[in-house]
């Protein structure tokens, strides 16, 4: 399975080279890696069974490991990926024939399919995740493509950010999820349930998960990336955005439906959520005349209903549900795969603008007719087993939830009617300017939809083909424990019945208006529509924007005196906070002291008042070299003569130095600076002065452990055979911080020659 | 004789310091030099953490005076790493450096200011005395001040003076807290503080000059509310000096941190780290809003550091195994990443003409493999599996998560997104958008030397191996952080064992 996992990889990292060396039939080569997979899950196909088959550490340390299963749920879906796949690739060779970056389109698609691969066959949460993340940037490339558009940029950047702000709460979901039910692995969790329902996260779990699921899976209101991402060629809006990857978040509640659902929460949040997704999508789709953009929004509608089934948690939701997936990807596959091929051949998709392909593209025609048999939920299609199986759903359901019905009902309907214009609309009728010149698709493009309406109507007819193997064995999988399925096509002449041609007819008449009024619901409903989440999304990220302009003025505001304050105010409020959190002793023992030491006191003390109040540079500078002079008293005062005579050669040249400098220079006068608020800089500074007073008499407090400087007196002259202990230390005890120091030195008059000689050649 | 392996990266460094100033009127021989130092630390380097890994922590006496009365040369696990991933960044961005500068550069001492610079990150990194760091910050500060100014624009002046006003203040913030220190506990050795510092009775006055050193430490690492230095100078040096400080200064900021609330500063974890908490959640968020409000590369690059910092700092907050290891793979990880963003930033320029991302475009279809270079760091960055990003986030997000800390996990979760959005800003403006000149303003790879593309592919090859084979990265940052978590081992291994 690691194999069946990384060889689209490692097809990914090939494809670039071989478009090099074959040109457009790279495709044809590539095509070999999805085939065999499906080929070997086939092989599988009777012994899927529950558990890990596959284990390989990857980073044990963090729990992760590269565990695969393959069990009823994982197949459905591996066989979708892997064989819907197949006849993609096919498809795009043909779709982007001689495109310049065909290798980068097929590197990106094999990586999507082996992290597709890889979410729904993984068994570790961790691992799922990094295969989940993995389609989400597989997306975004794809997406944006054809990147010359501002519209595809756009719809890549929505897309990649709503999924992955999905993306983050499910990673934070599943790791409270692994705390909760004790392990990091899938099956285990699954066997869990009863105890991760008590946990007391077990809310926030159940909504961060559901928050991944439902941005991946485009549930209202983060649906509004998905007809966004139509920006794609529609070869990936066939595969990532209608078959696969947007089913990754139904192929995870299904997943975890065992450790999270059943609960009321669960049941409500899904019922609601998806039911409503499912009819806003086809009410959307209604009010499209963009071919790509009525399907994507059916397929928002589907994506509802698929999660819709899976809330009440029971049997026949489950079987629906699967089936339903099923009947979706073969039929959805089919459109988008004939869409493209109008699109391709008659160059535009709108449905205004289209009309009387049947005859010119025949064979594309018979690909979606068939698909929208099956779509319209008709008789010998496949989806009208799955509608049978729906309806057992919420007839299940019927006590409790009698609008759900409603809202299944109505959406039949319109479904109906959707197909029925895909079906005729642009295929039918007065031949129209654009369908003039169009031509068949070449057989790469019509393999896929092909095959894929046919297998429908197959599956329709004969529906025990699948009902056992992959239906009951993937409800099995969800649910636990065995289910079976057996199919009867018709099963009697009931109201059911008569409720379903109702809906037939309903939505036929639905049609027939359609075709008179759309383009007046159009006018009428889109200004109000516009205001979805879609324009909410814009408004997000207007003021994201906004509001990181704001702070960045607020924090670097480029004033440096402002940084200054802010920095000792806020080491002033941390220090002075702090003396609170413990013990605070000070040494308030004075003296009265030494007349001179007063007098040194004053001079100091006048110098600082002085220098923050001069209004000239020179004043400021001298009165600072005041201060030095004052302090190098202190050290003087206190035994310190060596530290003194320094400090007084630096204090000096640097106030000789600094003058000079700055007579030449023409500002002479301190500027204002703007509206300095001096009042509070003079506080500032007072804090910052009393919190070192504070803590330099709370040092003197403690009692000083002398051992340093008893053992620098006993070591001086035996051991290291010098006199003047300061000058042992300098050059010997710490010689290591006096070598640091003179390679600050040497590397200061480094940059002073730097500067001086830059100065000089810009002057010549 | 382990002894040697800590001592000689700093000699190297030196010495390549030394030769590469005597070797000025000479520029061939200057530049074999400067690279030749290069590599040499980073053999020295690598010999240090296999030392180190194979035999524990080596302590070192200064001129063999014993400890706490010398200067004490200690490296463990997360020394040896820090130590190494250093001259991993300062070998790349030294070959970037190569093609990069001119003559004009070069006359400015670019080659000696480099390795002073790394001299200094290297000692911070390998000593175990609080004054002795102190010396090498101030070596780092003024190396960097002069590597900052080369080339000698007002824009690069006006940033430099900002840096070094604002670090002068950090460096006097930090005299004072060792002097504290010194007065309270008669020592400036790491092991004998750890060991000093809960005797000390004054606990108020200790945690508030604990705090004077977090404020310091915090400046270094361009922490909220001290990182204001940072944005205003990070994006005006030459490329191959601004992916050096990109990668490494502010991280030894956040290296003096980790080392001093682990080993010295655990007396009130309840005041400090939870400080510490809120310091790293707001840097994340402040960080990750300031980049979003930029539209130059190496501006929105800059911001991002600060936003990054937060998840380091957080790691150590939240104070327990998991998010101590968080911190030492999220460093290691981000410094890769960072530098290389930095220097694609700067090949990104080169080709399409403008850091503004306003001006250039294209490099998309001109340059497709500078994309996947690019998209290797800058997803990594954004925390997106399987890259090394992703483990980083995955740690501390979890380490979180347990500690029930849940509101740094949505800051850190947030900041992943938005991180995101300024990668894909870059990504869409930089590679995907036409260039504004139209189709072919943009020039193609090889228009860059090859000297500026090798570090940025073997840096990416970095970013990809710790990605994919995370295992062998995180028992490496487990057993550092292991060994942050026991300080007494670590004063055992200097000090001797207590009797």
């Amino acid at each position: 399975m690691l194999i069946a996992v990384l060889a689209p990889f490692a097809a990914a990292g090939f494809a670039p080279l071989l478009v090099r060396l074959l040109g457009d039939r790279a495709g044809l080569v590539l095509a070999i890696v999805p085939a065999a997979t499906f080929v070997w899950l086939l092989s599988r196909l009777p012994e899927a069974t529950p558990g890990v088959l596959e284990a390989t550490p990857w980073v044990p340390g963090l729990d992760v490991a590269l565990d695969f299963s393959l069990d009823g749920l994982s197949l459905i879906f591996a066989l979708l990926i892997s064989g819907i796949g197949t006849l993609i690739v096919l498809y795009a060779g043909g779709y982007l024939k001689g495109h310049p970056m065909l290798g980068r389109f097929f590197l990106f698609l094999m990586m999507f399919m082996g992290a597709m691969q890889g979410v729904v066959l993984s068994d570790n949460v961790i691992t799922l995740f990094v295969f989940w993340e993995l389609t989400s940037l597989a997306s975004y490339l794809l997406v944006g493509f054809e990147s010359d558009r501002p519209a595809a940029r756009r719809a890549a950047l929505q897309a990649l950010l709503i999924t992955g702000s999905g993306g983050l709460a499910l990673l934070a979901g599943l790791v409270m999820l692994a705390e909760a039910g004790g392990s990091w692995r899938i099956s285990d969790l699954t066997g869990a349930g009863a105890w991760i329902q008590d946990d007391p996260l077990y809310r926030p779990i159940l909504i961060l998960v559901v928050l991944g699921c439902f941005t991946k899976s485009a549930q209202w209101p983060f649906h509004s990336w998905l007809p966004g991402a139509m920006q794609a060629p529609t070869p990936v809006s066939a595969y990532l955005h209608s078959a696969t990857m947007v089913k990754a978040g139904v192929y995870l509640l299904a997943r975890l439906d065992p450790a999270l659902g059943g609960s009321p929460e669960w049941l409500w949040i899904l019922t609601g959520i998806g039911g409503l997704t499912m009819l806003m999508g086809v009410v959307f789709a209604l009010l499209e005349t963009d071919l790509k953009l009525v399907l994507a929004w059916t397929t928002v509608s589907a994506l509802g209903t698929l999660v819709f089934l899976l809330g009440p948690t029971h049997e026949p939701g489950v079987k629906a549900a699967m089936a339903f997936l099923l009947v979706h990807a073969l039929y959805k596959g089919a459109l988008f795969m004939a869409a493209g091929n109008v699109d391709h051949e008659a160059g535009t998709r709108d449905l205004t603008r289209l009309g009387g392909l049947m005859r010119t593209m025949p064979v594309t025609f018979a690909a979606a007719a068939v698909a929208c048999v099956s779509m319209a939920g008709l008789p010998f299609g496949l989806g009208w087993v799955a509608k049978e199986l729906i309806g057992a759903a919420k007839i299940a359901l019927e006590d409790e939830f009698g609008i759900t019905v409603i809202a299944a009902t109505l959406t039949n309907l319109m479904l109906f009617c959707v197909a029925a214009i895909v079906a005729t609309v642009p295929f039918t009728g007065r031949t129209s300017e654009a369908a003039a010149h169009a031509h068949e698709a070449p057989w790469p493009m019509l393999a896929g939809p092909v095959m894929l309406a046919a297998l429908g109507l197959v599956f329709g007819m004969a529906p025990n083909l699948i009902a056992e193997p992959l239906i009951a064995a993937a409800t099995t999988a969800v649910i636990g424990r065995k289910a079976t399925l057996e199919i009867v096509l018709f099963k009697a002449f009931d109201w059911k019945f008569l409720l379903t041609l109702a809906t037939f007819v309903a939505g036929a008449a639905l049609f027939l208006l359609w075709r008179r009024s759309a383009a007046g619901w159009r006018a009428s409903l889109n200004p109000v529509l516009d205001r979805g989440p879609d324009r909410g999304y814009d408004q997000v990220m207007r003021g994201l924007a906004a509001l990181a302009a704001w702070q960045t003025r607020i924090w670097q505001p480029g004033l440096l005196h402002r940084y200054m304050a802010a920095s000792f105010a806020v080491v002033t409020l941390a220090g002075a906070a702090s003396l609170t959190r413990g013990e605070m002793r000070l040494n308030l023992d004075f003296d009265g002291g030494r007349l001179i030491e007063w007098a040194v006191f004053a001079v100091t003390a006048a110098s600082a008042l002085v220098a923050a109040l001069a209004t000239t540079r020179l004043l400021a500078v001298t009165a600072l070299g005041m201060l030095g002079l004052g302090v190098a008293m202190i050290f003087m005062l206190f035994g310190a003569p060596d530290l003194a005579i320094t400090q007084f050669m630096v204090e000096t040249l640097v106030v000789v130095i600094l003058a000079l400098v700055l007579i030449r220079l023409p500002g002479f006068r301190l500027s204002a600076g703007g509206a300095r608020p001096r009042w509070l800089y003079a506080g500032i500074s007072a804090g910052t002065g009393a919190l070192v007073t504070l803590l330099l008499l709370g040092v003197l407090a403690e009692p000083f452990d002398p051992r340093l400087s008893e053992w620098f007196g006993r070591a001086a002259v035996p051991e290291a055979f010098g006199h003047n202990i300061v000058n042992v230390i300098l050059v010997d005890f710490r010689a290591l911080d006096t070598l640091g120091e003179i390679i600050v030195v040497f590397a200061a008059a480094l940059a002073a020659l730097a500067a001086i000689g830059i100065g000089a050649r810009t002057r010549a | 004789m382990s002894g040697w392996y800590a001592v000689a990266p700093l000699i190297v460094a030196v010495a390549a310091a030394a030769a590469t100033t005597l070797a000025h009127a000479a520029p061939r021989t200057q530049r074999a030099l400067s690279l030749g130092g290069a590599f040499a630390l980073l053999l020295a380097a690598v010999a240090l953490m296999d030392a180190v890994w194979r035999g524990g922590m080596i302590v070192v006496q200064s001129s063999n005076w014993a400890a706490p009365f010398g200067i004490t040369l200690a490296v463990d696990t997360f020394g040896a790493v820090m130590t190494l991933i250093a001259a991993i960044t300062g070998a790349a961005c030294l070959t970037f450096a190569i093609p990069e500068i001119e003559e004009r550069h070069r006359r400015a001492w670019f080659h000696p200011l480099s390795h002073v610079l790394l001299l200094g990150v290297c000692g911070a990194f390998i000593t175990g005395d609080l004054f002795n760091l102190y010396v090498w910050f101030e070596v780092m500060l003024i190396a960097s001040f002069g590597l900052m100014t080369i080339g000698g624009t007002k824009a690069q002046t006006d940033g430099a003076v900002k840096y070094v006003s604002l670090n002068l203040v950090a460096t006097l913030l930090f005299l004072l807290a060792v002097g504290l220190l010194y007065g309270m506990t008669g020592t400036l050795n790491y092991a004998d503080l750890a060991r000093t510092i809960p005797t000390v009775g004054n606990t108020g006055v200790l945690t508030a000059a604990a705090m004077l050193l977090m404020a310091a430490f915090g400046m270094k690492a361009a922490v909220f509310p001290l990182f204001f230095w940072l944005p205003a100078a990070y994006h005006t040096p030459l490329v191959s000096v601004s992916a050096v400080f990109a990668g490494l200064l502010t991280k030894v900021g956040v290296y003096a941190l980790i080392r001093a609330f682990t080993l010295l500063f655990t007396h009130d974890v309840g005041w400090t780290h939870q400080i510490l908490l809120w310091v790293s959640g707001l840097t994340m968020i402040t960080g990750v809003l300031g980049a979003a409000a930029q539209s130059e590369m190496r501006r929105i690059l800059s911001w991002h550091i600060i936003s990054q910092i937060g998840y380091m700092v957080m790691g150590l907050a939240l104070y327990t195994p998991l998010a101590i290891v968080g911190s030492v793979f999220y460093l290691v990880h981000h410094i890769v990443v960072k530098a290389n963003l930095f220097l694609i930033a700067g090949v990104a320029a080169r080709l399409a003409g403008s850091m503004e991302l306003k001006k250039i475009g294209g490099l998309y279809r001109a340059a497709p493999l500078l994309g996947v270079l690019f998209f290797i760091p800058a997803f990594s960055l954004a925390g997106f599996p399987p890259l090394s990003g992703f483990w980083a986030k995955l740690i501390l997000v979890r380490a979180a998560l347990e500690d029930r800390e849940w509101w740094i996990a949505a800051a850190a979760l947030v900041t992943g997104l938005l991180t995101i959005y300024s990668m894909t800003k870059i990504w869409g403006e930089a590679f995907w958008k036409p260039h504004p000149r139209g189709d072919g303003a943009a020039a193609p790879l090889a228009a860059a030397p090859a000297a500026m593309l090798a570090p940025i592919v073997a840096l990416a090859a970095c970013t990809i191996a710790i990605g994919l084979f995370a295992q062998p990265f995180w028992i490496v940052a487990e057993r550092a952080a292991a060994e942050l978590l026991d300080p007494a081992a670590y004063a055992a291994a200097v000090l001797g064992r207590l009797p």
